[in-house]
């Protein structure tokens, strides 16, 4: 991504994610790692662009946390951030740090995915605050972002303590008004102080560091009181007054824009004082909050009677047409039936895998031998696999999985499940991210499992990010390479039961799959085509489809989207039975010539195109 | 809210609808407005939906439009402005483009096309305008024009003078040789689509 550096101090149109970037640099971080994960991934993309700050990829947010540690105990401002999942990967650093605390400003940039536009799960980042005594800081907006992110650096160095900031899609994403300052706080590393009695977490250390972690709870709470972070928005309609964070505030708004608000941009630890002084002031008390109801039950804990997922739902974004109506009722107002005329029924538009895409073969080859496999995903672009046609993926939970599922899976087997092979389908990134411990547990423990690495160079699902095997780093320069196949030959896969196939030769392909899925040891296929949609692909004349085409159908099996229909004919065969046939073109502008449907093709009708 | 301007602008990922919504946006900026504008677009690349919000006025709160109100919708691909066509406010107005792009859902037999989605759009719009922005874009020697040809389709239709939009446009390309001129016709080639025709 080439972020230009916006010019000097000025007003600009930036997303949540640009408007951090800014002001992580405005700052003076030096430091900044993160792992990509929608909607988090463009912060690091774009503050890469930016001078004078250390930015790199993470092999995982476990490390991306490590490092932005090392950095603030080294006397510099650093920063990290990630999706939501992410931070179960990194919390095993994040609830120790947290007894030592932080030197140089350190911020965690926590992006939720509310409304799971690209996640497995829609867990509450705001139980990190609750669980490790940590502040959590909620902007609603490019502008709040800018200014907390700015402001989480000097409340960690405050009360040295790592800070989360808390950001959900709809402030990642949203672009908006932001004014920057354009200038940049020069603030040098101030140098490593040694002091095991903080740094070497063991239990002595630890144990005298709790009884600190609780004044500085008390310390972040009664900072939480007089934070001007969090506002009061007051308003003459008394009957009902609102709690409420981040872009769910700004719905409560626009909704009822006469009625107190308070609006928390501080919000853990949650300043009681002032919740219960409005409390005070308005006939029914409700928290919106999106997701969990964490602020309900604390504010219900402290004696104060509220309202919230009593009448807002549990999930879901809590946009002004979710948020109106409930309230309006649980103020008797009648609210009428929506005379808003229903959506029209559209089929539905899945998100697909790309014309042309590496990993259409692999899938091909694995949904014709459904039978005789369980197959164990993870995830990646290649989770779409799952889908139509394929539905060649038994099970998705987390990055780097489907190796210890596998390996369960194949352990465990029972009777009914004896004369399947148990594949695990990985790629390159989430390999290096979390699959390479599972591949080594599975060498080690002697399980028999088929590796499927599909490697296409890059991060795809977040948009094409560099990892230690594209020998490329954040900025696009050259940076070490990591070798697939000796990596795997290291962790215990017999050489011989290491190949490396150009996925576009199907045939070739397939017979590995089938030999090494026969095969009671452990393998790895690495296919290694690049993802299409970068840079080094290399598109090759398109395919058209001549008059042979006799309908077999057999092409669309592929699941490539330049393959269309053209006609549907129902054939009644001399057995009596009938069989759908379906005639078909290739949609040339978009076609890659790739060639895997020409390889699917039994009457030679896919040829390529005159030029 | 007073004075708010809501505009969606759907598509499928790879069309431009991010694009052209930010192009909109700058527009509306360069008219003194506050704007916001959000997508959800997480996996739109991979052939998904794309829908874009833009809100633009004195002062933006949320982003998102809601359901029956936005003031204009921009449609890239006719099923899926006839998806959308319930989030227009009574009295809205569609800008639809009549190309149609078949999912694999619906090439393997999966789902049906529509038949005539246009006709049931209108038949649920008051308002609706249709143009073929690919084959005007294709008449003028570059199918890639055809987010240009969109985009002046909607310049009349916007509460700010259509130069000021043709400006962000023609802007994007100052620094690309030969591509202004193209884009200029295509943006007038897209304005002359939709003033031939009647919304009523």
């Amino acid at each position: 991504m080439n972020a230009a550096v916006p010019p000097a101090a000025g007003r600009f149109l930036l997303s949540g994610n640009e408007a951090i970037a800014r002001a992580v640099w405005e700052a003076g971080v030096r430091v900044a790692a993160a792992y990509p994960g929608t909607p988090s991934t463009e912060m690091l993309e774009f503050l890469a662009a930016y001078p004078d700050v250390d930015t790199h990829w993470a092999v995982n947010e476990k490390v991306s946390l490590e490092v932005a540690i090392g950095a603030s105990l080294a006397g510099a401002r650093a920063f990290c951030c990630m999706k939501h999942v992410g931070v179960n990967v990194a919390a095993d650093a994040l609830m120790s740090q947290s007894l030592a605390g932080a030197r140089g400003g350190l911020v965690l940039a926590v992006a939720d995915d509310v409304g799971l536009s690209s996640s497995q799960n829609e867990q509450d980042s705001r139980y990190w605050g609750r669980f490790g005594h940590l502040p959590i800081m909620e902007p609603s907006d490019s502008q709040e972002a800018f200014e907390m992110a700015k402001m989480a650096f000097e409340i960690s160095e405050r009360f040295e303590v790592p800070v989360i900031l808390r950001l959900t899609t709809r402030v990642c994403h949203v672009k908006a008004l932001c004014v920057t300052t354009g200038r940049r706080e020069e603030r040098p590393a101030t140098g490593f102080s040694i002091d095991p009695n903080r740094w070497v977490l063991v239990p002595g250390t630890a144990r005298k560091r709790l009884p600190l972690m609780f004044e500085r709870d008390a310390a972040l709470a009664a900072f939480s009181e007089e934070t001007e972070l969090s506002v009061l928005m007051d308003g003459t309609d008394r009957r009902v007054g609102f709690v409420s964070s981040g872009p769910a505030a700004l719905a409560v708004r626009e909704a009822f824009p006469d009625a107190p608000l308070l609006k928390l941009g501080f919000t853990h630890p949650l300043p009681m004082g002032r919740i219960r002084a409005l409390a005070a002031t308005v006939d029914k008390l409700v928290v919106v909050e999106e997701t969990e109801p964490l602020v309900e039950l604390e504010i219900a804990a402290a004696g104060i009677a509220v309202h919230g997922k009593d009448i807002l739902p549990r999930s879901g974004e809590l946009s002004y047409d979710v948020v109106r109506p409930r309230v309006l009722r649980l103020i008797g107002e009648t609210v009428p039936e929506s005379d808003l005329a229903p959506a029209p029924q559209v089929f539905p538009r899945p998100p697909t895998m790309c014309v042309g895409c590496p990993h259409l073969a692999p899938y091909y080859v694995l949904s014709r031998m459904r039978d005789d496999v369980l197959i164990s995903g993870d995830i990646g672009c290649y989770t779409l696999g799952a889908g139509h046609p394929w539905n060649a993926l038994d099970t998705t939970i987390c990055m780097g999985a489907s190796m210890g599922i596998a390996l369960g899976i194949s352990k465990a087997r029972a009777e009914s499940d004896a004369n399947r092979s148990v594949v695990a389908v990985i790629g390159d990134s989430t390999f290096l991210h979390m699959g390479m411990q599972g591949l080594l547990d599975i060498t080690y423990n002697r399980g028999n499992i088929t590796v499927l690495l599909l490697d296409n160079r890059t991060v795809g699902m977040t948009g094409g990010q560099e990892h230690p095997a594209t020998g490329r780093d954040i900025h696009g320069d050259p940076a070490p390479q990591i070798d697939f196949p000796k990596l795997v030959e290291a962790l215990g896969v017999k050489p011989e039961r290491i190949r490396v196939i150009d996925p576009y030769e199907l045939p070739t392909l397939a017979n590995a799959i089938r030999e090494e899925t026969k095969i009671a040891e452990p393998s790895v296929i690495i296919t290694n085509q690049p993802c299409v949609l970068i840079d080094s692909h290399k598109r090759k004349p398109p395919f058209v489809v001549n008059e042979d085409c006799n309908g077999c159908a057999n092409c669309l099996k592929v699941g490539c989207p330049a393959i269309l229909v053209t006609r549907r004919e129902t054939k009644v065969g001399a057995n009596g039975r009938t069989r759908e046939l379906a005639f078909v073109e290739i949609d040339t502008p978009f076609c890659t010539g790739c060639t895997l449907c020409v390889k699917t093709c039994a009457p030679k009708a896919i040829v390529e195109a005159q030029r | 809210m007073t004075g708010i301007t809501n505009i969606m602008i759907v598509g499928t990922g790879g069309q431009g609808v991010l694009t052209a919504a930010e192009i909109l946006a700058e527009a509306a900026i360069a008219m003194g407005h506050d704007v916001k504008k959000t997508e959800v677009a997480g996996m739109a690349q991979r052939g998904g939906v794309v829908t874009s919000h833009l809100r633009f006025g004195p002062k933006v709160l949320a982003p998102a439009i809601a359901p029956g109100e936005a003031d204009l919708m921009l449609a890239f691909e006719v099923a899926e402005g006839l998806r959308w066509i319930a989030h227009l406010r009574p009295g809205g107005l569609a800008i639809v483009n009549t190309m149609r792009l078949i999912p694999p859902v619906v090439s393997t037999g999966l789902y049906q096309y529509p038949d005539d989605p246009l006709a049931e759009a209108r038949a649920r719009s008051a308002r609706l305008l249709s143009l073929d922005a690919g084959a005007i874009a294709a008449g003028l020697g570059n199918p890639r024009l055809g987010n240009t040809v969109m985009l002046g389709a909607a310049a009349d239709h916007l509460p700010f003078d259509p130069a000021v939009l043709r400006e962000c446009v023609l802007s994007r390309f100052r620094h690309k040789p030969g591509m202004a001129e193209p884009n200029e016709r295509a943006f007038e080639a897209g304005r002359a689509a939709t003033a031939a025709q009647s919304a009523a």
